[in-house]
């Protein structure tokens, strides 16, 4: 069921089953007949973790979610309470008890807290008197969720938030602490290298915790060779963009949570003949993306413009597997046909999945498919796409492009202008102000007080608190006397390549179609020729630059193969986007890098979630 | 080497033979007769009490606690009730069970621990006798009570109290009875002359031993084996029965000839044992009976103790300890007379080796011709485990040596491994140790409990020598060592405690897993605050840290400690304290110190205590969150006017804050609020809380044109901007006169393609084309494509020789274009020529 997690150069299903163990040990403790009461926002997370059916093998019966008042009634012995450590919960949790009265003074309660169990909460819940009625108070220590075969996340959506502006470190604490629960499934990571503040703070932590565990010295053969650390607060810019990858492109039209995508679900229709357009399918479709799709696999990492010929090349391998069987004339043959089936069906049902969504994106970036096909001279097929989202999604694209290339990034935009006028979505003008800010290095005065004047006018004044987060944050920023910086790591870093090639990338800018995101340059160039060659850059970025080294005990050094790859985890601090992902999965394919990346984090995000989370958005009363 | 045998007695065909332990150190006029004596096993100390019934207060009786080799540990005057008697536990505390059924347990330095109670009636009835036993659950108690009741408790670490049924008829004590640990049930097997008892939990019953016949009279004594397997009865006519304890089988029985009933009796067995054997102790002799019915006697001198023990029986008397034991099968062959084992024959040959004769090379061929060269090294390494004596495992282990030469495939390992243990057991069987171990004692209670034991008597440094010899790995060896030893040495009085923190850092500095808090709560608890926070500083977990200076009312360094650790949920616990415990403007002023410690508080008061938050921003004055703070609360106003205030103040905070962008957006807001209530009350417009666009275009769709204009010069809205809205909104509602009258009042600031496309998104072509013409030449050709025409946007396209936008073109161009595509993909190839 979780066998693409193992795939990897990391065995990342270990973990995932270490977590597994514990919560059917937890669930065990309880013993007799369960209902759950959820925290809305960790089942998603959960999901990733383990399926209703292990959760009834070990007898739960029933499941809710957490909410104020008396609890739906339910014939179980134990009620547990899977939530985060947070007070207003533990008020509702309260509640909840109260309301339970003695009706049912024969049931138990529990709490499980995820990730961890937390004094403050614990004392609420004695202010509020119920503290005693549990008969179980546990934590479940889920830090790092296995999300793919190279890939972790924290889920914890606030961490950007949280650390940036509100100057709490929590999620950190937590990523240390996963940190350390994969050194002792997978090694002692030897080398530890950071950029930024954020990094700097989890690497002590770290160090700090291994000299509290002294002693359990693990024996592991180390898996990672080194960890990359990067606050998320120096490289700005590449979340901002819109990212140009398939799954990318997915993440941003219509947002993949927790490895779900839900989709309009006309594409996906059932076309039986006759009765074609009846009844359309109003509920939205539902579909999980991951690795274990040898398809999606395949083409979630290319350029949006190489998924086209991606889609069709399969399709033609798919229909010659299934022309195959007029071949098949003897038994075996057909026997041999035959077991090969299910797999072609779930390949081609796999294929007309990913032909739909590719055609609901093309739908809105079309105008991009077709500037590029014109420039490479093919011959275009003839559809009625929209023109104005797709030609939206075109200008979009070309300011963001501007800016990523410096040019007239001082004044104010044209572009951003009208879509204020349009009353576009405030998100997508905060993205594309921000990122001006960025590539400019802060902007004038008189520009940042006009596009702020705008945004309050247009959209009403209560954003002066998200202006005022975002400038915090330094997405927004006056520019300071010192003078832009931003088109010198540009070049030094090869930000922006001309000529990306989309089809058959050399260099991760393809994911951008020509812009390298800093984080993924930062990390290419660690691993060859490494970071002492970009000092002067680094030093532009903000936050310390590091390395750390980890001890082995001696027996644990790795003797190498010959050509056998090294393995970095590079860990966002407070969120990575999928075109990052992707670039960096492609650099663990490029045949001479010698390097694999695992790719952890805090959130996946987008521009639009990370600008989500740090909007304020005070509710007015007034009638 | 010769006389090796001299000492061994056959019995079978085995032998038994008494090795010589120690010349005992202590000094005891006495004797042992009048005293309750009480001797733990594996080498244990000893415990003696003098005189316990002697009870006029003028002299107490003595309590002293030896070492097994006789070195006094400690000794000190009995204070307490009369003692029943004494024990020793598995963690070598000393148990002494009073008549009043108290059970006080000392350290093996006599310093007072704990004590419990076995049990409110024993205070009434007064205990008759107790045993202190050791089963796979820990130390227990068995007593029989003044109304002849058998209570047992058996874990005095998990004390949970049983009274055994009664036993009928039983009046008095019982002529004897021992605890027996069964099928992981504890029992008591007792006796009350004629009848034999089994008591558990539920049920007494009576048991008749296989065998013994009735004519031999009554049991007076009974002993069971150390591993509670076998039973031995003596009887009033001096017969010894010896059988399975679960009484199913019987082994032997033997007449003694002793009318008397032995002081002990102590089965004397080890582990693949051959010959087991019971030893009777009367006041002069020392009688072995074997299972086989063969005896050995041996006279005693003074008055003595048995101590049973896994592999054999130890005889401690007033100057001597020895060990009776039966010789092992190894041992045995080598040493036998005219033994031809391969282990005899290789000792002959080093022997002769060593004296550089040939005679050497005629024993390893016998071996070797036998093929047993393995064999004999292997029995030469086992042998010298075996052997007590050193120069006895120097020579068997130098044979082994020798031997291995020979051979090319034969593991190091047990080699190495017995050189190993031999130096440590003959290190704790020094004198001034103590510790007379055997080797298969040794393996049995393993490495890590003869350290924990070694710790116990404070031998820190051999118990550190030997962790490092044996390459324990720190966790388990050198740290647990170190960590006892700092929490013994906190607590001596006459080191200041300076000098206390240095000797404890400088000793255990960062040796893993040693808890520097668990050293300091030591520290503390012997009231040494001041020492215990100067240990802290040590500790590297802060989780272990805050605690206990929360305890020890050091709030402000513990809270130092949480933010260092990173674990804001320590911080928050700390700070929770710390609220409760000061007043608030100390409270405020220590959080200003603690910057993360200060932001969490911030971020518990967003959420939960709104009013603190403004205080908080106060103190720092911070201007620019608290005009946030303001805005925030405005929103949460219902009522205009209250609104407008808290908006009021906003600015005044802005101002101080030097924020004018913000002061005039505010200043905007109140200005927009008060025109929108206005607007409200006159034509109920709903614009309340609408943003100034979304009010100019709620006016607009209203028709109150001159009151958007107002508020677009009002507010100096940008021109692009109001023009677009202007132009949306007569589009939307469909004034296409207006809307012309509109495009032509001034030059667009937006320029005329926006004209074409608002009047094609409503549908009106006719109108849109009436714009096309006023767009600029960069933008004709899309302002053609927009209303669809082809003809046009080709003609543009071509005149201005724009590849991309012919493409543009092309690209809208059906099949039937062909004329079209033609024209254009000739002007394509004319201009890419160019």
């Amino acid at each position: 069921m979780a066998a693409h997690l193992s795939y990897g150069r990391v065995n990342l299903n270990i973990l995932r089953e270490a977590a597994r163990k514990e919560l059917r040990e937890f669930l065990d403790k309880c013993a007799g007949s369960k209902a759950i009461v959820w925290d809305e926002y960790l089942t998603g997370p959960f999901g990733l973790i383990a399926q209703y059916s292990l959760l009834k093998e070990h007898e739960v019966e029933k499941m809710f979610t957490l909410k104020s008042g008396r609890l739906p009634s339910a014939d179980v012995k134990n009620i547990i309470f899977f939530v985060r450590p947070r007070l207003e919960l533990m008020d509702i949790i309260a509640d909840n008890i109260f309301s339970e009265g003695k009706l049912h003074s024969s049931r138990d309660f529990h709490i499980l807290f995820v990730p961890r169990r937390s004094m403050l909460c614990e004392q609420r819940l004695k202010e509020q008197g119920v503290l005693a009625s549990f008969t179980n108070i546990d934590e479940y220590i889920l830090d790092l969720i296995p999300y793919d075969g190279d890939l972790l996340s924290m889920e914890y959506e606030s961490a950007f938030r949280e650390c940036y502006l509100e100057n709490d470190l929590t999620s950190l604490y937590h990523t240390a602490k996963g940190l350390m629960t994969l050194q002792a499934l997978y090694g002692t990571i030897p080398q530890i290298f950071g950029k930024g503040d954020c990094a700097r703070h989890v690497a002590n932590m770290m160090l700090r915790m291994k000299r509290e565990f002294a002693g359990t010295q693990n024996q592991i053969l180390p898996v990672f060779d080194t960890l990359l650390l990067l606050d998320r607060n120096i490289d700005l810019l590449t979340p901002l963009a819109t990212q140009l990858t398939y799954e990318g492109l997915i993440d941003e039209i219509y947002g993949i949570t927790n490895g779900y995508v839900k989709l309009p679900p006309e594409k996906f229709a059932q076309k039986k003949q006759g009765e074609a357009s009846k009844d359309l399918p109003t509920e939205p479709k539902k579909l999980q993306l991951n690795s274990a799709e040898e398809l999606y696999a395949e083409i979630r990492d290319k350029n949006f413009n190489a998924v086209g010929a991606a889609l069709s090349k399969k399709a033609k391998i798919i229909s010659a597997a299934f022309e195959e069987r007029h071949n098949a004339k003897t038994v075996g043959e057909i026997k041999q046909f035959v077991s090969q089936l299910p797999h072609m069906q779930a390949a081609r049902s796999s294929l007309a999945n990913h032909t739909s969504i590719a055609e609901l994106i093309k739908d809105i970036t079309s105008k991009f498919v077709l500037q590029l096909l014109c420039l490479s001279a093919l011959v275009l097929p003839t559809s009625n796409f929209p023109v104005s989202a797709s030609e939206a999604f075109f200008d979009n694209l070309t300011v963001e492009q501007e800016f990523m290339t410096g040019v007239d990034t001082d004044k104010a935009n044209t572009y951003i202008e009208d879509s204020i006028a349009q009353k576009d979505p405030l998100i997508k003008i905060l993205r594309l102000v921000c990122m001006q800010s960025v590539c400019n290095n802060g902007l004038k005065q008189k520009v940042l007080d006009h596009y702020k004047r705008e945004i309050l006018q247009t959209y009403g004044f209560e954003h002066i608190l998200t202006l005022n987060n975002l400038e915090k944050a330094g997405l927004l920023k006056l520019q300071s006397s010192s003078r832009n910086n931003h088109p010198t790591i540009r070049k030094t870093l090869k930000l922006w390549m001309e000529d990306a090639n989309e089809q058959n990338p050399n260099d991760i800018s393809y994911v951008y179609s020509g812009y390298a995101p800093l984080s993924v340059r930062l990390t290419q160039v660690l691993a060859r020729p490494g970071w002492r060659s970009i000092e002067e850059v680094l030093k532009m970025l903000p936050g310390p630059h590091f390395e750390e080294r980890q001890q082995l005990p001696s027996g644990l050094h790795k003797k190498r193969q010959q050509g056998e790859n090294r393995t970095t985890l590079v860990f966002f601090l407070g969120g990575v986007t999928y075109a990052e992902i992707a670039a960096l999965r492609f650099l663990s394919q490029m045949e001479d890098s010698g390097m694999e990346y695992v790719i952890a984090t805090t959130k996946l995000i987008n521009g639009t979630t990370w600008i989500k989370s740090l909007m304020d958005r005070p509710e007015a009363q007034m009638p | 080497m010769a006389f090796i045998t001299a000492n061994w007695n056959p019995m079978g065909d085995a032998f038994y033979r008494k090795t010589e332990l120690y010349q005992m150190s202590w000094n005891i006029r006495d004797g042992l007769g009048d005293s309750l004596v009480a001797a733990a096993p594996y080498g244990g100390p000893v415990a003696l009490l003098r005189e316990p019934h002697r009870r006029s207060p003028s002299s107490r009786p003595q309590l002293e606690i030896y070492s097994a080799s006789g070195a006094s540990i400690t000794s000190f005057p009995w204070k307490s009730g009369p003692v029943v008697h004494l024990g020793w536990s598995v963690s070598d505390e000393l148990l002494c069970v009073q008549e009043d059924g108290t059970v006080l347990i000392y350290d093996l330095f006599g310093s007072f621990k704990r004590h419990f109670s076995m049990g409110q009636e024993v205070v009434q009835s007064q205990v008759f006798e107790a045993k202190v036993f050791h089963s796979p659950y820990g130390t227990g108690i068995a007593i029989l009570t003044g109304s002849s009741h058998f209570t047992l408790a058996t874990n005095i670490e998990d004390l949970k109290l049983r009274r055994l049924p009664e036993v009928p008829g039983l009046q008095g004590k019982p002529s004897c009875w021992v605890v027996l640990t069964q099928d992981r049930q504890t029992k008591v097997l007792l006796s009350t002359g004629p009848e034999l008892f089994v008591l558990d939990n539920t049920s007494c019953t009576a048991v008749c031993p296989p065998g013994l016949s009735p004519q031999a009279g009554s049991i007076v004594h009974m002993s069971v084996s150390f591993s509670y397997k076998y039973l031995a009865l003596f009887t009033d006519t001096g017969h010894l029965w010896t059988g399975l304890s679960n009484l199913q089988d019987k082994l032997s029985g033997v007449d003694t000839n002793q009318k008397e009933t032995p002081k002990q009796m102590v089965w004397c067995r080890r582990p693949k044992t051959q010959q087991p054997s019971v030893v009777l102790m009367w006041d002069r002799l020392l009688l072995v009976v074997g299972v086989c019915n063969d005896t050995i006697q041996f006279p005693l001198e003074d008055q003595s103790v048995l101590v049973g023990e896994l592999d054999g029986v130890r005889i401690i008397s007033l100057t001597s300890q020895e060990l009776l034991q039966e010789v092992p099968l190894v041992c045995q062959d080598i040493f036998k007379i005219a033994s031809m084992a391969p282990g005899a024959l290789l000792l002959e040959a080093h022997r002769e080796y060593e004296k550089c004769s040939q005679k050497a090379d005629e024993y390893l061929r016998e071996i070797k011709e036998q093929n047993v060269l393995g064999d004999a090294v292997q029995q030469c390494v086992e042998a010298a485990g075996h052997e007590y004596d050193t120069d006895t495992q120097k020579a068997l282990m130098r044979a082994a040596s020798f031997g291995k030469c020979f051979l090319t495939e034969f593991g190091p390992d047990p080699f190495v491994t017995t050189c190993r243990e031999l130096r440590v057991l003959n290190a704790v069987r020094e004198t001034s140790v103590g510790m007379p171990l055997t080797h298969t004692q040794f393996k049995q209670m393993t490495l890590q409990v003869l350290i924990d034991r070694l710790v116990y008597r404070q031998f820190y440094p051999l118990a550190i020598e030997i962790c490092r010899y044996l390459k324990i790995p720190d966790y388990q060896g050198v740290s647990r060592v170190l960590k006892h030893w700092a929490s013994c040495k906190v607590q001596q009085k006459d080191l200041s405690d300076e000098a206390i923190a240095r000797a404890v850092c400088l000793k255990v500095g960062d040796s893993p897993g040693v808890s520097y808090s668990h050293i300091a709560a030591k520290a503390y608890e012997c009231g040494r605050t001041e020492l215990a926070i100067k240990l802290l500083d040590f500790e590297a977990r802060s989780g272990e840290q805050v605690p206990l200076l929360l305890k020890m009312k050091r709030s402000q360094l513990a809270l130092g400690k949480a933010v260092e650790s990173g674990d804001t949920d320590l911080v928050y616990t700390v700070v929770t304290y710390l609220k409760n415990e000061m007043n608030r403007g100390d409270f405020f002023m220590t959080l200003r110190n603690q910057p993360v410690a200060l932001s969490l508080y911030r971020q518990f008061c967003k959420l939960q205590e709104q009013e603190t938050l403004k205080d908080l921003y106060n103190q720092d004055d911070d201007h620019q969150e608290l005009a946030n703070y303001y805005i925030m609360a405005s929103y949460r106003e219902k009522r205009l006017e209250s609104r407008l205030s808290h908006l009021q103040s906003a600015i005044d905070e802005y101002n101080k804050a030097k924020n004018d962008f913000a002061v005039k957006a505010t200043e905007d807001e109140m200005r927009l609020l008060r025109f929108q209530r206005k607007l409200d009350d006159e034509k109920g417009a709903g614009l309340l809380g609408l943003s100034l666009q979304g009010t100019m275009e709620a006016l607009m769709s209203l028709g109150l044109h001159k009151q958007a204009e107002q508020l677009y010069r009002d507010f100096k809205v940008p021109d692009k901007r109001y023009w677009w809205l202007k132009l949306k909104s007569l589009a939307e509602k469909e004034e296409w006169e207006e809307l012309e009258k509109f495009s032509k009042s001034k030059k667009s600031p937006i320029g005329y393609l926006a004209f074409v496309e608002i009047c094609m998104k409503n549908n009106n072509r006719y109108e849109a084309k009436k714009y096309v013409c006023k767009v600029t030449p960069e933008q004709k050709v899309k302002a053609h494509l927009a209303v669809g025409d082809l003809e046009g946007a080709a003609d543009t396209a071509i005149e201005r020789r724009n590849e991309s936008e012919l493409g543009a073109v092309l690209s809208r161009c059906s099949a039937s274009d062909h004329l079209l595509v033609d024209r254009l993909n000739r002007a394509r190839v004319n201009s890419s020529k160019k």
